[in-house]
């Protein structure tokens, strides 16, 4: 700890603790004092009264538990202070001061797993199945993440009210409703781990879609996943989060090569692979081996593993589709859908001809699920001009144009349909 | 804290369902009941009879009106409830998914509010 500061850098020591430590002193009060809005106010006095202190007293020895200590102490205060209007507070406030969990126990606790379990609780709290998938994700970002309320406004394209409102209302469940601050049972752990993964990997796919847009904000969402991905491995290191970490370092290790300078697509044989981040490759990869090795993987790791044989393959002829045509056929039967059906296909064009793949994804279509799904389309139209067969390309890309949104994707089928108009003449 | 299970299922399948599959879920209920009784988490729970039988009742300026049958037409019917007592919403939740009609219909679970 550095002895000795000017006021200043006291400042700047509590803004950086803040920064790195909020969520998890936020965590245990929670605990503590049994909810959300009272902790966070108890958080915030909490660091304003270590503004206050510590340039006079000095940082101290343990600065976690101090800020959690005080925060707790402050909290009481303020519910005695509110007793004077509220007398059912002062019951409340007397609960508070005499639990078992008293500040020499935090001192002692500093660090260890108990509190680690406080951050875990918040994640599996925030993520309850009992909370609408855009709540969740919405608490998410903002308990566990710590973003602004105006930034998640922003990155999810929805007024800043809105959010705000959408917080308030999962809050008001979580009390009314009694939503337990738990780490769930070992029996429900794995479906309750499945929502926490789909929010983080909804929050991934929100950023890695809109890199292919102009927000940076919304693409630094991908990096608030990979975070929190890291920090639920370092808490619950279970097979399907190295999975998920694993998948998304992968997918994130191409984000600067999926568009032009321009603003492009650019397809993933078309990329520049020296500039795929190696290093992200490599503990992506690793990751994956260590989530298959444990043999009770799921979808995210095999998508993973599918992702890590595209990215080590030195180039895209070198691609080793038998294995992933494989890896496919396990993760239909793990997690049947459409779009693996889809992706499989393209797969089965690259190992067998475009002629097998086009027969599956004609099938596909005829069951009408994908429809109304422009990488369907567009996939269906690049096996048919693979093919030479150019007036059904046009016709699928004309399809494809019609239904996709974004405006890289609509520029890179437009590209594609006066190619082949060229071809025609 | 106490939770109300509110049973939502299709009636119209009752009528046509043979007499045996129809017992065995009866059946299924009562050992449901009884298990929920031994543990404590019981604290009421009937069937209510199909929403055919429903009177909606409002008054508007003063006067009453009636209407025959349900608030809202939906494809699954309040059947039934059961009023628990569960420490919080995992509880109760575990609770529900094991009433027989979890299964094909849905459960309702909706925590009591308690006036100071």
């Amino acid at each position: 700890m550095p002895q000795a500061m000017e006021r200043v850098e006291y400042v700047e020591y509590i803004g950086a603790l803040y920064r790195s430590d909020s969520r998890r002193v936020l965590a245990t009060l929670i605990r503590l004092l049994g909810g959300f809005e009272l902790a966070e106010e108890a958080m915030h006095d909490a660091f304003t009264a270590a503004l206050e202190s510590w340039p006079r007293n000095g940082v101290p020895e343990n600065p976690r538990a101090w800020l959690i200590s005080t925060g707790r102490f402050k909290a009481i205060d303020r519910l005695r202070r509110d007793a004077r209007f509220d007398a059912a507070l002062t019951a409340i406030a007397d609960q508070l001061e005499s639990s078992a969990a008293g500040p020499s126990s935090l001192h002692e606790a500093g660090g260890s797993e108990g509190l680690e379990d406080d951050r875990l609780r918040l994640i599996f709290t925030c993520c309850h199945p009992a909370l609408t998938p855009d709540a969740r994700i919405a608490l998410t970002l903002r308990e566990v993440c710590g973003l602004g309320t105006e930034e998640i406004a922003s990155a999810f394209l929805v007024p800043a009210p809105t959010l705000a409102q959408r917080i308030v209302r999962a809050k008001g469940k979580i009390r009314d409703a009694q939503i337990p601050y738990q780490v769930p049972a070992r029996e429900a752990l794995a479906e309750r781990l499945d929502a926490v993964l789909h929010v983080i990997y909804l929050v991934f796919n929100e950023g890695y879609s809109a890199s292919l847009g102009e927000s940076l904000t919304r693409h630094d969402l991908s990096s608030e996943a990979i975070r929190l991905g890291r920090l639920l491995m370092e808490l619950l290191p279970e097979p399907e989060v190295l999975g998920l970490l694993g998948l998304m370092l992968l997918h994130d290790a191409r984000r600067a090569t999926r568009t032009s300078a321009d603003g492009d697509l650019v397809l993933l044989h078309e990329q520049d692979r020296s500039l795929w981040n190696q290093q992200q490759i490599h503990e992506g990869a690793a990751l994956v081996q260590r989530a298959l090795a444990s043999r009770r993987f799921g979808p995210y790791t095999l998508q993973a593993a599918i992702a890590a044989i595209h990215a080590e393959a030195a180039t895209a002829a070198a691609t080793d589709w038998r294995q992933i045509v494989g890896l496919y056929d396990v993760l239909l039967r793990v997690e049947a859908s459409p779009v693996v059906e889809l992706n499989r296909a393209a797969a089965m064009a690259m190992r067998d001809g475009p002629e097998a793949g086009l027969l599956l994804i004609d099938a596909i279509l005829a069951r009408g699920e994908l429809a109304k799904y422009y990488l369907a389309h567009a996939a269906r139209a690049d096996l048919c001009r693979r093919l030479g067969r150019v007036p059904e390309a046009i016709a699928a890309y004309k399809r494809a144009l019609e239904l996709a949104r974004q405006a890289p994707e609509r520029r890179f089928l437009e590209r594609r349909l006066a190619e082949l108009h060229g071809a025609a003449i | 804290m106490k939770y109300l299970c509110l049973i939502y299922d299709d009636e119209k399948k009752w009528e046509t369902m043979p007499k045996e599959k129809a017992g065995a879920i009866q059946g299924e209920y009562m050992a449901f009941t009884e298990a929920i009784k031994k543990s404590g988490q019981y604290l009421a729970g009937d069937a209510l009879q199909p929403t055919h039988t429903a009177t909606t009742v409002r008054v508007r300026q003063g006067k009453i009106s009636t209407t025959d049958g349900p608030f809202a037409e939906t494809k699954e019917q309040l059947g039934g409830y059961y009023m628990i007592n569960a420490k919080d919403l995992n509880e109760a939740i575990q609770v529900a998914s094991r009433i027989p009609s979890a299964r094909d219909g849905s459960i309702e679970v909706r925590p009591i509010m308690v006036f100071e």
